[in-house]
């Protein structure tokens, strides 16, 4: 217990806390969209993957308990650093130049609270709620509102962006970094968030562009 | 000899608990050859002589290598050119008409002390909690006759290049001192020397780092952009396994 104790009021140890938290959140997201992808094959073979994933009965209902537990963590940890670092500098530059390349990093907190708010409604969205009609049914009807695929959109963009840094990032706080491998890791990373972004929000996109996705 | 005029916006506070404000002032005709420091020279001998009191900044070799120098201009630590401290930086880097900003290095653990210059005894705490070998190195001719492969010592003695100039925690948006102890450890936990302490010496930096009030790395690189020698954030990846290590597989 005094471990788990010194570790999270260690700065280190939250580093480490984030990007284990971030690596089992990315999994999960990789996983999401492998399985969200039957869509693109239309209704059927989604909906037989919704039914699949529901036949899975209490090893799902483990899963999600056991997802729910990272974001909190995630969260957390990201609360504590935010409001730590807040007052690590109690006065303001007059000027401040930022990096070229960082806007990715120095978003991380308000991304950050998007994905939570967006996570929020999705799961009012498809998670909690009578269930009257199909998984594909469902999906058709939130995203063919204007509004629904507008927060989407804006929401996975916030996603990419946040994993853009994340990816490469938690290599950096786990201590891996070497001139070996550092160029992969750099543009691996952000490769793979672009490519997660634009296929999630392909989802969207098609619902709103093709009366005809889904039906 | 080219010289130009500047409009130079400073950072003015009488003492650590004054309120500060800027002054702006003409820096008359400035010669490109002049150093950063030495072009305050100038206003402060114009200030002394109108009875004014001058700009308190920090300043000890002016060649680059003892840490004392650094300010924030326009936004950067150590100012514009890469890789240069504030004593380095020379004037013809700036052109007629502009206007520079020179604030202090601000963090909590940095106390500001007036105008200019900062207090950076932290880093001198930090040192006291592992920044050094306690066993017996013997005389320069002995650290021979321990074999260190070449590339290990490159890399401990690019480490060894930090001058403790506190830029890299001026940089980090969170005030973070990753970098200068990530140079520290690494450079004494690559050395057989400093290898018998390195988990004693990972935790106790980390520790006394956390309570002194520096922030938390966000992995924002602003740092190694910023340091006057070129300092990785390699040496961050390396005070964060070394951390790990000693957490998890060392008796301390
Ligand atoms: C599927 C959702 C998410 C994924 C895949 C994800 C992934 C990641 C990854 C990989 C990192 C890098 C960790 C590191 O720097 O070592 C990270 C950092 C971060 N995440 Fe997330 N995250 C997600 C959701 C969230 C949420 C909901 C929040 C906050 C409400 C959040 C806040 C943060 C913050 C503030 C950081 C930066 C931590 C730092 O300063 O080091 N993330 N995330
Ligand atoms: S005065 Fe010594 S490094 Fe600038």
């Amino acid at each position: 217990m005094s471990l788990i104790r010194r570790i999270i009021r260690s700065s280190i140890g939250k580093k480490y806390i984030m990007a284990v938290s971030g690596a089992c959140l990315s999994l999960f997201l990789l996983t999401h969209l492998a399985g969200n992808s039957a869509i693109f094959w239309g209704k059927d073979v989604y909906n037989a993957y919704a039914a699949h994933l529901h036949s899975l009965g209490i090893l799902i209902y483990i899963l999600e308990v056991l997802l729910a537990l990272v974001f909190f963590v995630h969260i957390l940890v990201a609360v504590m650093l935010y409001f730590e670092n807040l007052g690590a500098r109690p006065n303001r530059y007059e000027v401040k130049k930022n990096g070229a390349n960082n806007w990715n990093s120095r978003t991380m907190p308000y991304t950050g609270l998007i994905i939570f708010i967006f996570v929020l409604v999705h799961l009012v969205n498809f998670h909690f709620g009578e269930r009257t009609v199909t998984t594909a049914e469902m999906v058709r009807e939130v995203l063919s509102r204007p509004g629904y695929a507008a927060f989407y959109l804006f929401s996975l963009a916030a996603l990419a962006l946040h994993v853009s840094h994340g990816f490469w990032s938690m290599f950096q706080s786990m201590g891996l970094n070497h001139p070996k491998y550092n160029n992969f890791l750099r543009y691996g990373g952000l490769v793979t968030a672009l490519v997660i972004g634009a296929v999630y929000m392909l989802i969207p996109m098609l619902v709103t562009l093709n009366d005809k996705f889904l039906r | 000899m080219k010289t130009i005029n500047l409009t130079l916006k400073i950072w003015r506070q009488a003492g650590p608990d004054a309120q500060g404000s800027f002054q702006t002032f003409e820096s008359g005709p400035i010669s490109i050859a002049m150093s950063f420091l030495e072009m305050l020279d100038v206003l402060n001998e114009r200030l002394i002589n109108s009875g004014d009191e001058p700009v308190a900044f920090d300043h000890d070799c002016r060649e680059g290598i003892c840490g004392m120098c650094g300010s924030v201009v326009n936004g950067e630590p150590h100012g514009p050119e890469k890789q240069t401290t504030l004593c380095q930086l020379h004037m013809r880097y700036f052109k007629d008409g502009d206007t520079i900003v020179i604030e202090p290095f601000r963090a909590k653990a940095f106390k500001l002390l007036k105008d200019l210059v900062i207090d950076r005894s932290a880093f001198d705490t930090l040192i006291t909690e592992g920044g050094y070998v306690s066993v017996n190195t013997g005389a320069a001719p002995d650290a021979n006759s321990i074999p260190v492969p070449a590339p290990k010592a490159e890399q401990a003695l690019d480490a060894a290049e930090c001058i403790g100039c506190g830029a890299c925690v001026a940089a980090c948006p969170n005030a973070s001192a990753m970098l200068f102890v990530g140079a520290k450890i690494s450079h004494l936990a690559l050395l057989p020397q400093g290898n018998l302490e390195r988990a004693k010496r990972a935790l106790g930096m980390v520790k006394k780092m956390d309570e002194l009030g520096f922030g938390n790395c966000g992995n924002e690189r602003l740092c190694e952009e910023a340091c006057p020698k070129g300092i990785s954030i390699r040496n961050i990846a390396r005070l964060n396994r070394e951390y790990m290590r000693a957490t998890f597989c060392s008796d301390e």
